[in-house]
């Protein structure tokens, strides 16, 4: 094995080491942030019934659901949007 | 070099092994110091496989055959085109592509996810660096690319020449980008399934990108692969039911039911057993289809104990699948559904339709797929289930899919009144009816299940075109823009919805070519002499005149030597096309085979004739009757052992030019008889119009939709803020969401 080998793998192996032990050696890395991923869990619901809200919608305009249908279901899924607004309120 | 790659690829390893260990310890044990580490060693593995895969590439490139692998696969004479591929021609180099890619992908997703998903993406990412560690130590212990031989041979044995075609270069990369992006929804899954996580909406929104580039990636590979065999392999097919084209289709199938029922859980909170175990499954079949291609086991079951890679690929997939269910079992609590099915006449409803009925075929393929093992090791006779078995199954699944296809888009979620239904379905029904009148009339109904399908792709054209046209002119209504505009708009702001309308019209036609190309199709093999003619459906095939042709490369070696043929075809006295249709023979290393003989009995590939157009392709396919010229190639034989060594190099080399040149001329002076495979098939571009299609409307589904809506949703946002403070209503296109309606500021 030539020289200019063993330092490239001995320089990777540093490097390596160095990028994987940056968090253990930094102080106050934080602690898991339940709040952020309930937070973020709380916003990929409201996108998913926002998303609902609008194919229901759609629906409607292109003719699949009769009007009182879509004025049900609308409803419904507008009371549910505002329950995660509401979560969402909470948490901030 | 070497040295320096197989030394990355163990310092991958360990990293690999280091991080799902901290990776576990952090998130048990609440140290987010080590979670954070585990996700780097993602980042760190990457970075070395990168390294190491540049250094196998750089190999190639330079044909530095002091690499095992480039002098097995490559060779000096090897197009720099086809040199880069070639690393992954080979066993080794398409595993280090596989870890390779795995590595890239799971940056990506880890890098997106770095501030969400902190109870997931810690198990997420011990399971995509559990696979990087058993691929990386596959190529350490087992298939190592970077083994070094001891003497350096000149020259290599060259690329495998029915490798030498564009698709092939594109056909790995895209296939293993599908297998290895669909590690990443796997390994989120079980992240949710180990947190009981599994029903939240935030890692099926983080993955679910992930899982539809994986179906594209995947499905242009599958295209890729067929197109190849059309093109080059001479048999005039496209689909042959092969093991290894089945490996790739497995996951695909259940990924694609997986993309349909993955909806309905984020709408509904419905299916999360089904979607989790059809997206596990889609993992295990993804690592199946690499275990297939690479164990050998393909060949023969007897192979599978020769091959040093089926024992490993066993205990892993035997590992993914008594994890996945003892997962889900342990986990049954949190599976259970939020709702129930509201209507029969839902969307919903036809989505399981549609999954019942693709897992069915993933069902019926993969039987077909593993029967002869299964046969072999029971019996010992290996029987294999040919394509007649295959479409006795997958063809009237196949009528029921793309009936489906055409269904849902007219279908409202939740629930659909009957009224509604009807008159949504007229215009389907009236096209449908309209074309199968004209069809019956043409006689195309006496091939009833091509009949079935032609009236299936039908009714998806027109439900989806209606889908379009009702959306235009509901975007027109609201905005006043031209057709094209609103189109465009329309499409832009419901990309997932019309990406997917898209998609399903390009499988219609692509489904309606194969019924067309299958069932209309007229083949003959035939032997001709020159000036003959043999009549194959409504054209008539000519022999011409033979060709011949000697190829080399750019420093003068000698590449391939080409037999062929020129044959015209018309149709009621007409000239429609002259193909040239031949066979190119690549020189063998194998110096037993004579100076002469060695250029004839090498790897020989077909390069087919092919007029291909929107109503059908005449396909034409040679092979020379080598035997004829046998006589002049043992006499030229002879003739240069005797005189070896007694010759300069040079003018030994020169000679044997003249000599191969005098037998390619004798061909074309005094043409023994050839045989031909002649092919007219009607609709074989709509296949590949279809498939286009198909990645049309997936691109148009992946794209990100961003800052668009970002935009509008600032927009809308700040009316709604002046609409509070002025106390009056929102009012104008801010506060328009995507369908034209205002439902709320941030619906935009």
């Amino acid at each position: 094995m030539d020289i200019l080998a063993l330092l490239v793998i001995a320089a990777t192996i540093v490097a390596a080491g160095a990028v994987l032990a940056g968090p253990l050696r930094a102080r106050g890395v934080q602690a898991g942030d339940e709040r952020g991923d309930r937070l973020a869990e709380l916003q990929a619901r409201k996108e998913a019934k926002y998303r609902e809200i609008r194919d229901t919608e759609m629906d409607f305009k292109t003719g699949k659901l009769s009007e009182d249908d879509h004025r049900t279901l609308d409803r419904q899924l507008r009371a549910e949007a505002m329950e995660i607004l509401r979560a969402i309120d909470d948490e901030g | 070099m070497a040295t320096v790659g197989r030394a990355l690829l163990i310092i991958a390893l360990c990293v690999a092994l280091y991080g799902v260990v901290a990776s576990i310890y952090g998130a048990r044990l609440g140290r987010p110091a080590w979670v954070a580490s585990g996700r780097r060693a993602v980042y760190v593995v990457a970075a070395l496989c990168t390294g190491a895969f540049a250094i196998l590439e750089l190999a190639f490139l330079r044909s530095d055959f002091s690499f095992a692998t480039v002098a097995s696969h490559s060779s000096t004479t090897t197009p720099t085109f086809y040199k880069a591929a070639a690393a992954w021609s080979s066993q080794e180099g398409s595993l280090m592509l596989w870890v390779w890619l795995l590595s890239m992908w799971s940056s990506l997703v880890l890098f997106l996810t770095r501030r969400r998903l902190r109870r997931v993406a810690p198990y997420a990412t011990a399971v995509l660096l559990g696979f990087a560690a058993f691929f990386a130590a596959l190529l350490v212990f087992l298939e190592t690319p970077f083994g070094v031989l001891a003497a350096v041979p000149a020259e290599g044995n060259g690329l495998n020449p029915l490798l030498r075609h564009p698709s092939m270069m594109i056909h790995p990369p895209m296939l293993y980008s599908g297998y290895t992006l669909f590690a990443i929804p796997f390994a989120f899954a079980v992240g949710a399934l180990i947190t009981r996580q599994v029903g939240a909406a935030d890692w099926i929104r983080s993955t679910r990108r992930f899982a539809l580039g994986a179906w594209f990636f995947l499905g242009i590979g599958i295209l890729l692969g067929a197109r190849w065999s059309y093109a080059e392999l001479g048999w005039g097919g496209y689909w042959a039911w092969d093991p290894v084209e089945n490996a790739s289709l497995l996951p695909w199938l259940t990924g694609t039911a997986f993309l349909h029922s993955i909806m309905i859980q984020e709408k509904r909170g419905m299916l999360k057993i089904w979607n989790v175990s059809l997206v596990l499954a889609t993992g295990i079949l993804s690592i199946l289809g690499t275990f297939l291609v690479r164990s050998g086991i393909l060949d023969s079951i007897h192979a599978f104990g020769a091959s040093t890679l089926g024992v490993p690929f066993v205990i892993l997939i035997t590992i993914m699948i008594a994890g996945s269910i003892g997962l889900v079992v342990w986990r049954r609590e949190a599976l259970r559904s939020e709702h129930r099915l509201d209507s029969l006449l839902s969307r919903e409803a036809i989505f399981l339709a549609n999954n019942l009925v693709l897992v069915a075929m993933a069902f019926v393929v993969f039987w077909g797929t593993f029967w002869p093992l299964i046969a072999e090791a029971l019996t010992g006779d290996r029987r294999a289930l040919g394509p007649p078995w295959f479409d006795r199954y997958t063809v009237p699944l196949a009528l029921v899919l793309v009936l489906l296809s055409g269904v849902g888009p007219v279908i409202a979620w939740r629930r659909a009144t009957a009224s509604n239904a009807r008159r949504n379905f007229v215009v389907p029904l009236v096209a449908t009816l309209g074309m199968g009148v004209l069809l019956a009339a043409l006689g195309v109904a006496q091939r009833p299940l091509a009949f079935g399908m032609f009236l299936c792709g039908t009714f998806v054209l027109a439900s989806v075109g209606q889908e379009f046209w009702r959306g235009v002119g509901v975007r027109r209504a609201m905005t006043g823009e031209r057709p094209p505009a609103a189109l465009f708009s329309l499409v832009t702001r419901n990309r997932r919805r019309y990406g997917g309308y898209l998609v399903h019209v390009g499988m219609a036609v692509l489904f309606v070519g194969v019924a067309a190309s299958t069932a209309f199709n007229n083949a003959r093999d035939v032997r001709l002499d020159v000036g003959q003619r043999v009549a194959v459906g409504n054209d008539v095939f000519t022999y011409v005149k033979p060709t011949s042709r000697i190829s080399t490369t750019s420093d003068g070696r000698l590449e391939k030597i080409s037999l062929g043929s020129v044959v015209t075809v018309s149709r009621d006295g007409r000239t429609l096309s002259t193909l040239r249709p031949e066979r190119s023979y690549f020189p063998s290393r194998d110096a037993t085979l004579g100076p002469l003989g060695r250029f004839f009995e090498g790897e020989a590939t077909s390069e087919i004739g092919l007029k291909a157009g929107l109503r059908g392709d005449i396909w034409a396919a040679m092979t020379p009757d080598k035997q004829a010229l046998r006589p002049q190639i043992e006499e030229g034989d002879r003739v240069f052992a005797a005189a070896s060594g007694k010759l300069p190099d040079a003018v030994e080399a020169r000679l044997l030019g003249q000599a191969l040149r005098g037998i390619a001329d004798r061909y074309v002076a005094d043409p023994p008889p050839a045989t031909f495979r002649l092919i007219t098939s009607p609709l074989v571009t709509w296949i590949w119009l279809g498939a286009i299609i198909v990645f049309l409307g997936g691109l148009i589904a992946i794209w990100p939709g961003g800052r668009d809506a970002q935009r509008r949703t600032a927009r809308a946002r700040h009316a709604a803020r002046v609409a509070k403070e002025l106390g009056t209503p929102a009012r104008g296109p801010q506060t328009v969401s995507a369908t034209g309606s205002a439902p709320g500021a941030d619906l935009g």
